[in-house]
């Protein structure tokens, strides 16, 4: 039975797609995660991605560049988010609420300047060819004939680890986070910190949408990101806030939601709603498997309101 | 030695509705140790941030080393040659404890460097430390070494101890005085502030008293009495409170063989607890915060759930009973925190009367509040325990420290205990209200209740406890008739030095 299903679906093209279909949950997975380790609980993600990935078509199309499309779209996300970082580090609202306003707001904001870009088809990216390594049966087409973005993402995890783990600044970020108090007594600018890590976080998820918009589908529908910016955020708190894990749910997460796209199409006897759920549940529940064990690490002042005391 | 390290001329800042210091002029000498010494709310904290670069003051100027010094934050402060260790909130418990002491460091040195360095320092001072360990597991003892070798790494001119001693055991106390002699007489000046009297006539030569925002006197501390610096503290003599008779009579609460498993990462479990409080008796539970203090109390109102058996009150088993139904059986409780745990700071007096002393007092029917009777409950907490506020509904949090407490701890005495459980029943509270607050548990104890005190004020609970004990990670030591017990006793049931090391006798001063 597990062979004839298999049967019928291309497992190297299977395996191509997961990082494809992996690749805009990571970048704002990935990007969540530095703005809490600086203590911010940002819950717009969601608008974020769609407002990147809305900006970043409507860009990609008037340019025919699908690289300024990308830029337009971090700049994008990095704007709202902006919003997010004055009225929650500034004028101290509270971080959950003004998160679900910025998801609605980016969700009514981008089809609002999606309206135009219905149906239009954009410039994509192309997909890179290693000399060598592209070649290889088999591995080639699974790993290496992506698009940059994907290359890209994968350095960023690399890049967010060990900025947090051995550089000076990312020490500071994490102290931040972990003590508010603790950090400002010792004379570190607390606010500024968030503000750098809210705006970081709001450029990947916004590249996060573009790659949805520009890539993956690749065209302009409404409502298009479906929750991806709430399973990054899930993501990051079952993989315990580290990058390396973010990695493997947003990979996990990925290769279920092509593997049910394909059984679908294969007509397997499960019922579709079983299968469409399916990613959802698997990651959730590989990664409480994971953060069952060991610790869970949140940051000691995630979410809380910072108010010098001075 | 008589050009002044440190010198402050009429120093002033004013808060909104308050002035945190009104002209404060002193001056601290090379290699000396100096007390600032004050009741909460003196205005002691606001001078040493104002030193540290952390607030500005509106008025008056600082000289340092004979040079105007205005550090404009922390790291002008600390590049000027200021160390500080702070009472609280300076460390971060998810980060090592090299990670910790890089980021009170302007300029830190390499990872291996640094953990070199740590390891150098602390045993030259006596305060051995594995830089890789998390301070998160660290005691509190041993956090605070973070913090001084912290300071020490920098070389300081002037190193300022906000309330050193608080979480230290007498002999880590005494380890840490150590430390402190031996610095002084390397030339390093000493800002220590404290409210602890003997403490300071162990240690200081010179001592700066502030009341209310301002310099009340100066003086050589080891030249007057505790009780002459307590007068020079608080403005006038202090009501000693006093026990009236009282036979213990039969046992209230019998707790055996209690054990619970920690409820969070950094809580502590508490190891086989067995102890039994008879009526009239009052029992004080000292030791070093985060040994289980917490951890007994919640066990012992109901918050958490122990195995059946562990906890009898008159001989009726309570353990699997949530709070209410012991506080209808007479087993009372007010936790440590103020602010959120025994009292919900955005609520209303009554409001937070009711919460408790809903079931005693009957202040519900038929599922109904009758808000007229709760409200007279709550006055006659604020009438009999002299409660400072405009009124029954003011916002708890409104009040200050020392007036919520006395509420708090008014609204369980009232409700009239047979067992009363509390945690730091004067913690943050002026001297006059703690005691009032300690002539209240007196009284109820001579009315005979049983009364358990945890504190981490040793001379609290010497002067009010018949017996004494002290958790020390989850455990009780063996309970001692309190009258007679020494320092030195009390020190090793706290669990004695931990792991310090004393620095070299040549210190001994």
């Amino acid at each position: 039975m597990q062979i004839m299903i298999f049967g019928q679906i291309d497992l190297i093209l299977l395996l191509a797609s997961l990082m494809v279909a992996s690749t805009p949950i990571l970048l704002a997975a990935l990007g969540e995660l530095v703005v809490e380790k600086a203590g911010v609980l940002n819950l717009g993600v969601e608008g974020m991605m769609i407002t990147g990935a809305v900006v970043g078509f409507a860009v990609g199309v008037n340019t025919q560049s699908p690289a300024v499309g990308f830029l337009a779209a971090a700049l994008a996300g990095a704007l709202l988010s902006l919003l997010f970082g004055l009225i929650t580090q500034y004028l101290k609202s509270n971080q959950v609420a003004t998160g679900l306003a910025l998801t609605l707001f980016g969700l009514g904001l981008s089809s609002l300047l999606g309206k135009p870009y219905e149906g239009v088809k954009a410039a994509t990216l192309g997909k890179m060819h290693l000399p060598f390594l592209s070649d290889i049966p088999v591995l080639g087409p699974i790993l290496f004939r992506h698009d940059p973005m994907v290359y890209l993402s994968i350095l960023a995890v690399v890049a967010v680890w060990a900025f947090l783990t051995y550089t000076r600044p990312g020490l500071i970020l994490r102290a931040v986070g972990e003590n508010h108090e603790a950090a400002h007594a010792l004379g570190y600018k607390v606010v500024r910190v968030r503000l750098l890590a809210i705006l970081f976080g709001g450029a990947m998820a916004g590249l996060g949408g573009a790659y949805v918009s520009l890539v993956r589908v690749p065209q302009w529908t409404e409502g298009m990101t479906a929750g991806a910016g709430w399973i990054a955020l899930a993501i990051v708190v079952f993989a315990s806030w580290r990058p390396l894990r973010v990695l493997i749910g947003a990979y996990l997460f990925g290769g279920v939601s092509v593997l049910q796209l394909n059984l679908q199409a294969a007509g397997v006897a499960i019922p579709v709603e079983y299968l469409s759920s399916s990613p959802y549940l698997v990651t959730i529940l590989v990664l409480v498997i994971i953060s069952l064990r060991g610790q869970h690490g949140a940051p000691g002042s995630l979410g809380r309101i910072f108010h010098a005391s001075s | 030695m008589t050009d002044a390290l440190l010198r402050l001329d009429g120093l002033t800042k004013a808060y909104p509705g308050v002035v945190a210091n009104s002209d404060v002029t002193f001056q601290i000498k090379p290699g000396e140790v100096h007390a600032l010494l004050g009741e909460n709310g003196a205005g002691k904290s606001t001078l040493v941030k104002t030193i540290y670069g952390l607030v500005k003051p509106d008025a008056g100027q600082m000289h340092f080393g004979g040079v105007p010094f205005a550090p404009a934050n922390p790291h002008a402060a600390r590049a000027a040659g200021v160390a500080m260790v702070f009472q609280h909130f300076s460390l971060f418990e998810a980060l090592s404890v090299a990670e910790n002491v890089a980021l009170g460091m302007d300029d830190p040195p390499g990872r291996r460097q640094l953990s070199a360095s740590i390891r150098e320092v602390s045993a030259a001072y006596g305060l051995p430390l594995d830089p890789e360990r998390l301070v998160g597991d660290l005691s509190a003892g041993e956090r605070q070494r973070v913090e001084i070798v912290r300071c020490l790494l920098q070389n300081p001119k002037l190193l300022i101890m906000d309330e050193p001693t608080s979480v230290l055991t007498p002999q880590e106390v005494e380890i840490l005085f150590h430390t402190l002699r031996k610095l002084a007489s390397e030339g390093t000046s000493i800002l220590y502030i404290s409210h602890k009297l003997e403490e300071i006539r162990a240690l200081c030569e010179d001592a700066t008293v502030l009341r209310l925002g301002k310099v009340v006197g100066t003086c050589d501390p080891r030249e007057k009495t505790a009780a002459e610096l307590a007068e020079m503290m608080v403005g006038s003599a202090l009501h000693v409170p006093e026990r009236t008779g009282g036979e213990a009579g039969e046992v209230l609460l019998e707790v055996s063989s209690l054990s619970l498993p920690a409820p969070n990462e950094f809580g502590t479990a508490l190891r086989d607890i067995s102890f039994s409080l008879r009526a009239g008796e009052i029992l004080g539970i000292g030791g070093v915060a985060g040994n289980g203090q917490d951890e007994l109390l919640a066990a012992l109102s109901g918050e958490s759930l122990a195995a059946p058996g562990t906890v009898k009150l008159s001989g009726q088993d309570v353990s699997r009973a949530r709070p209410d139904a012991r506080r209808r059986l007479g087993l009372l409780s007010a936790p440590e925190e103020r602010l959120g745990h025994s009292a919900a700071p955005g609520m209303s007096l009554t409001e937070n009367a009711l919460l408790t002393g809903e079931i005693r007092e009957e202040l519900t029917a038929n599922g109904f509040i009758r808000w007229a009777k709760a409200r007279g409950f709550a006055e006659r907490i604020i009438e009999a325990f002299d409660v400072r506020t405009p009124g029954t509904e003011t916002a708890a949090g409104a009040l200050s420290g020392g007036n919520l407490q006395k509420f708090v701890i008014g609204r369980e005495i009232l409700q009239k205990p047979r067992v009363f459980v509390v945690n730091q029943p004067t913690w943050g509270v002026d001297a006059a209200a703690a005691a009032q607050i300690r002539q209240a548990v007196l009284d109820l104890a001579s009315e005979g209740a049983g009364v358990i005190v945890i504190s981490q004020d040793l001379d609290e609970l010497m002067e009010i406890s018949d017996h004494f004990s002290a958790l020390n990670e989850g455990r009780l030591a063996p309970i001692r008739i309190a009258r007679g017990l020494s320092i030195e006793e009390i020190g090793l049931m706290m669990g004695g030095a931990h792991d310090m090391q004393d620095v070299a006798p040549e210190a001994r001063a």
